[in-house]
């Protein structure tokens, strides 16, 4: 039996990833074959009817697949994860020259996010907002609806509506900060963080119970033992954003269990009425 | 445990302050300690996310009255360059006989990342390509570019007859077709030369935009005094086109540049000598500089061959065989050409200076031959092979 794993293609560069990817498991002895969905949701709907074995999951796919497989008395685990996807920060920031000094300043103020089904630029740093105990008027960015926030362009038009005055603060992931600071979507010294959220993790190789044991154990041993010195494997690896693979936490998943309760409810079942994947 | 501190002033990581921590982390080994202060408001969050896309680990101290972060130094960094080899050495003496097919681009002497894609140069042994001589001649070539909107002066003033303008301008077309085939020869060399062997690359392509400028000058001149061209013959062409055929890359440059560009040189100085206006003559005296120069490269590279190969001189004596017994069926140079050429060397429309014409274009022919003849001795022929050789050219000078 073939080892069928999941991945959204969110960008044309998946297809080089994990062809590359595909090339060099198989020729490590394992047999290894991927299909690109165009959306999460139906990848994490397949990985709990069995259709695939492993699922390429964004953490919120993970969240869904974990509560789909519940409800049906299956369960699904993380295989492994990249080094790249452990305790990520989400920031809220505003104008440096703003006014805004502390979460309550942001009362009833426009606050600019990413598309609705995005963990890092949506999802999480409403919820901490929300936690502060603070309402906002939500300027949301549907771009990539059902990539769940792989498409950086919501994230991007959310940190520009801040630029142009269009909305007092925006959400977007540490990193990205960093990146539009650095393109100059952000120019250097223009924004301030104001606050942020506490460290979470992001993406997952999530396995189902349906999959062949061995040939998950194998996969697990393989991913783990890919060398950022092998100068086959280091192409893909910098494509996908990482410099090794670790093993699979749920660890970090507890702050989007608790914010996608507007999203899915305990079974996996989508319920936000004006998410169209 | 090593441990050192980077103090990254008031720059953040939106202000380049990834490069005095990645220039510190470089010199640290993996799992050393970097210590990082600055005064950047988002600097302990900017450090985490920078450090994770890099594979290292950042620690929070516990107070905060040192650094504001540890950065403890990951694997990627030294990973990256583990396989990393230096691509020779820069210098053109250090050229090596054989460049690996993934070095690709790189500058020679460069440090090579391990993998990345494969380049398809099939020439890439020094010995196929190579000329001692090459970096001096590129250097000499960059050095007498010349720029023919200055170094010529179209504007200088003449008239000539209309039986003499028409033979420069045959001439011209003759020639405007020639430097196309070598414009054409060297590019084409130059994409399959291995670019380790750089200077080969820049004086092929120096030797290309050469004949670039050639074709126009040789075209402005044609058109100086009126709008048509001359003729193209098919037996001019099909020579050319037999030129063109020869993938070698050393047969390519005894059959270009040796044996063409070498009888072309005779044929400038027969241009020279009778150019019955300023302008051709400044023309032919700037080409003759540029074409001296391919043919320099040409003997320096196949004289190289020949002195490492005995059995070489019988490569390049069947080059000129098989491109001898496919030219057997054609009429050989352009009869307009010749005429014109008669008609320049007459240098006025009489009998009497026809035939002085003529003549001179017999004593070209045997100085085309005889400077032939001594290059190839120059390659190492016995000189009555060299002679018989020489018989064998096209007829169509090139």
């Amino acid at each position: 039996m073939t080892l069928l794993m999941g991945a959204v293609a969110y960008d044309p560069k998946v297809v080089t990833i994990w062809s590359g990817f595909r090339a060099w498991l198989v020729r490590n002895g394992l047999p290894y074959d991927f299909v690109l969905y165009s959306n999460y949701e139906r990848q994490a709907e397949d990985l709990v009817a069995g259709r695939i074995h492993a699922a390429w999951h964004s953490p919120l796919a993970w969240i869904r697949s974990r509560r789909m497989a519940e409800a049906l008395g299956r369960t699904v685990r993380p295989l492994v994860m990249r080094d790249t996807d452990q305790d990520l920060r989400s920031v809220v920031v505003v104008r440096a020259d703003s006014g805004i000094q502390t979460v309550d300043d942001l009362a009833g103020r426009v606050v600019a996010c990413g598309a609705i089904d995005s963990p890092q630029a949506t999802l999480l740093p409403l919820d901490h907002l929300r936690q502060a105990g603070v309402k906002v008027d939500v300027r949301r960015f549907d771009i990539g609806v059902g990539l769940h926030g792989d498409h950086i362009g919501g994230e991007r038009e959310a940190a520009r509506s801040l630029m142009s005055g269009e909305a007092a603060a925006a959400c977007m992931i540490d990193a990205n900060h960093l990146l539009f600071g650095r393109e100059g979507t952000l120019p250097a010294g223009s924004t301030r963080i104001l606050t942020a959220t506490e460290p979470y993790d992001h993406c997952v190789m999530a396995v189902s119970d349906a999959a062949p044991e061995e040939h998950v154990r194998h996969f697990g041993e393989l991913l783990l033992g890919m060398s950022y010195a092998d100068p086959e494997v280091r192409p893909l690896l910098d494509l996908e954003g990482l410099t090794a693979w670790h093993e699979g936490r749920t660890s970090g998943y507890g702050a989007l269990e608790a914010a996608v309760s507007g999203f899915y409810d305990g079974q996996g079942g989508l319920v936000a009425e004006d998410y169209q994947p | 445990m090593t441990e050192r501190v980077v103090d990254l002033g008031d720059v953040g990581f939106d202000r380049g302050a990834h490069i005095l921590v990645a220039g510190e982390l470089a010199m640290m080994p993996v799992g050393g300690r970097l210590g990082v202060t600055g005064t950047d408001a988002a600097l302990p969050l900017h450090l985490a996310a920078w450090c994770r896309s890099q594979g290292h680990r950042v620690e929070t101290p516990a107070d905060n009255a040192g650094v504001r972060a540890w950065v403890v130094c990951g694997r990627g960094v030294h990973d990256r360059w583990a396989g990393a080899e230096r691509a020779g050495a820069a210098g053109s003496a250090a050229a090596v006989v054989r460049p690996a097919a993934h070095w690709g681009l790189a500058a020679r002497g460069a440090l090579v990342e391990a993998g990345g894609p494969v380049l398809p140069f099939d020439l890439d042994r020094k010995e196929l390509v190579w000329a001692d001589l090459a970096p001096k001649l590129y250097a000499q070539a960059a050095a007498r570019q010349w720029d023919p909107a200055t170094a010529i002066g179209w504007d200088t003033p003449f008239d000539l007859p209309a039986e003499i303008e028409g033979a420069v301008v045959q001439v011209m077309t003759y020639l405007i077709e020639n430097e196309q085939a070598a414009l054409v020869i060297p590019a084409r060399l130059l994409a399959r030369v291995h670019p380790h062997f750089r200077e080969v690359l820049q004086l092929l392509a120096v030797q290309a935009a050469d004949e670039a400028r050639h074709v126009e000058v040789f075209t402005r001149r044609a058109l100086l005094k009126g709008r048509d061209l001359g003729t193209s013959s098919v037996s001019g062409r099909s020579s050319l086109s037999s030129l063109l055929a020869e993938p070698d890359f050393s047969l390519a440059l005894f059959l270009l540049s040796v044996l063409g560009e070498g009888t072309f040189l005779n044929l400038l100085s027969f241009l020279a000598e009778h150019a019955p206006d300023p302008v051709t003559r400044q023309i032919v005296t700037l080409v003759h500089q540029d074409e001296a120069r391919h043919v320099a490269f040409g003997m320096g590279h196949l004289r190289e061959q020949s002195r490492r190969d005995p059995a070489f001189t019988a490569r390049l004596r069947g080059a000129i065989e098989r491109r001898h017994d496919a030219l057997l069926s054609t009429a050989g140079i352009n009869q307009d050409v010749l005429d014109a050429l008669t008609v320049l060397a007459a240098g006025e429309w009489t009998a009497p200076a026809i035939a002085r014409g003529h003549a001179a274009v017999e004593r070209l022919h045997r100085d085309m031959y005889d400077g032939r003849r001594n290059r190839l001795i120059r390659l190492g022929f016995p000189a009555e092979e060299a002679a018989e050789l020489s018989a064998l050219h096209t007829r169509n000078f090139m």
